[in-house]
């Protein structure tokens, strides 16, 4: 096993609920090539021997392609590093003898279920307001280059649509906004013909809906775009704010 | 907050070619200020622009106290450790005090020069014609030879400049206005106009105060 002796503070809450408190855990033989998850794991594993309750949080596929895992380390969401998950954060970043701080995605929007896991349905009822095309799937399929599409649009609405969901824009932005989680997914569609007769109608609902939902209000830091692990751009923000006031003064 | 915001900024540019007039401390300095003074006072279409400016700088610092409640709201509990300094500049992390200090200082700049224009007893003198006129040239020097006055205006200027350094930039992402190629323009204009304004307004009463 590895060589590093850690002090991890870690954020316990029994249920949506509860208070909560920050709790001190240490843990050795943690190994530098390690994610952070295993590290975790490891943790896990020794509570449970000591019959104590295992920290909750949340993974899934962990190769940086799903955004279930979250947790804000030492400061920044995903920790360390840019361009990563937490899946793909590795204990190299730290050193022996490190104090880590391990807390949820801090947001009203996000409610915590149990300990660093959040229920961050709230993104999926943005995207259920409207993004999504309407097509009718019904037999009468359109062949795909019959629609020419500029070769820079289609980059950057696949730069849009590489967007995970996980939530670390919300959890980094002072406001708690969720502008660049919102924007992404605007952008993948108002971009590409298909997506704009629908446009004005998406931008409006998501926009709503992202109210509703309780999330704070852009003031353009660009901390999101910094410590998003997909590198969305703050270019999208601008153009769902572009969308939003076009179809806001528009609108009937 | 980016309409009212820009249109502050224009502002800013119109009061401070006006404000330049008092490096000129010569008695024909001080009768073309006054008589500016009296111009921006009385002049009708000045006055509906001034009411408009009013109607911004409440409605831009109300939406922003709103916006910053809201903001407050959609984080409940706060982080035990947060590294800011990881991902935003110092500026855009701080909108909401550094906006609060600038209404702090206008409130008692407009009860200084603005409010005495207005309603106080200024002293009398002549204009080129030989008509009289209120003469704000020496309310402004009068309270320029005091130390603290003239230090509070140089810290509520560099205020300024970091709600600028953030806010110029950040009113066109807000209007939707982000290009590969205007964008790094504007980026650098606003670094540029968030120096050089506050610095020559911060100029006037240091040099009013050195040559008193
Ligand atoms: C001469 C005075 C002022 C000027 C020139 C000015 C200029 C600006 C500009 C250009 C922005 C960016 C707008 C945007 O990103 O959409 C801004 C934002 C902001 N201002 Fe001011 N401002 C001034 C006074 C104030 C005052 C008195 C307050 C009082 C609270 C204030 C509070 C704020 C806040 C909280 C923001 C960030 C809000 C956001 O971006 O959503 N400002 N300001
Ligand atoms: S925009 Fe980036 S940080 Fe926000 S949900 Fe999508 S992938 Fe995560
Ligand atoms: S577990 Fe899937 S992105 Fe980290």
């Amino acid at each position: 096993m590895g060589n590093m002796k850690l002090t991890l503070k870690i954020w316990r809450q029994n249920g949506p609920n509860d208070k909560g408190r920050m709790e001190n855990y240490p843990v050795n033989d943690v190994s530098e090539d390690m994610s952070f998850l295993e590290m975790l794991d490891v943790l896990n594993d020794q509570l449970v021997r000591e019959g104590k309750d295992p920290i909750a949080f949340d993974h899934d596929c962990r190769e940086g392609i799903c955004g279930m895992c979250s947790l804000f380390i030492n400061g920044e969401a995903h920790g360390p590093g840019r361009g990563i998950t937490t899946c793909q954060l590795h204990m190299r970043k730290f050193k022996d003898g490190d104090t880590i701080y391990v807390e949820p995605w801090r947001s009203a929007a996000f409610p915590v279920i149990k300990d660093l896991a959040t229920n961050r349905s709230a993104f999926d009822r943005i995207q259920a307001a409207g993004g999504f095309v309407s097509v009718n799937t019904s037999g009468n399929l359109v062949d795909g280059n019959a629609v020419p599409i500029p070769k820079d649009d289609a980059d950057k609405a696949f730069d849009a649509a590489t967007c995970i969901g996980c939530g670390a824009c919300v959890a980094t932005c002072p406001n708690g906004s969720a502008m660049l989680f919102t924007a992404a997914k605007v952008s993948q569609l108002a971009l590409l013909p298909q997506g704009r007769p629908e446009a004005k109608r998406r931008a409006l609902a998501m926009v709503e809906q992202m109210d509703k939902e309780g999330f704070g209000n852009c003031s353009n830091t660009g901390a999101c775009e910094v410590e998003c692990p997909k590198g969305i751009s703050l270019e999208h923000i601008a153009r769902l704010n572009r969308e939003y006031l076009a179809a806001s003064v528009t609108k009937e | 907050m980016a309409l009212t915001g820009l249109f502050l900024v224009t502002f800013l540019v119109a009061h401070l070619a006006g404000n330049l007039q008092l490096l000129d401390m010569s008695p024909e300095g001080q009768r073309k200020f006054n008589e500016y003074a009296r111009f921006m006072t009385t002049f009708p279409l000045v006055k509906a622009v001034s009411y408009l400016l009013y109607f911004s700088i409440l409605f831009h610092a109300f939406d922003g106290f709103l916006l910053t409640i809201q903001n407050r709201k959609a984080r409940p509990v706060k982080y035990a450790k947060e590294n800011a300094g990881a991902n935003r500049s110092w500026a855009s992390n701080n909108m909401a005090l550094l906006g609060t200090l600038i209404l702090v200082f206008l409130v008692i700049h407009m009860k200084h020069f603005w409010y005495e224009m207005h309603f106080g007893e200024l002293p009398i003198v002549k204009d080129s014609q030989g008509q009289e006129m209120k003469d704000l040239y020496t309310i402004v020097a009068a309270a320029f030879t005091q130390l603290w006055y003239v230090a509070l205006y140089v810290v509520m200027m560099a205020v300024l400049a970091f709600h600028l350094l953030h806010g110029f930039q950040s009113a066109f992402q807000s209007l939707g206005i982000n290009h590969a190629r205007y964008t790094p323009i504007i980026k650098s204009v606003g670094v540029f106009f968030a120096v050089v304004v506050p610095v020559l307004f911060a100029l006037i009463p240091v040099w009013m105060f050195v040559n008193r």
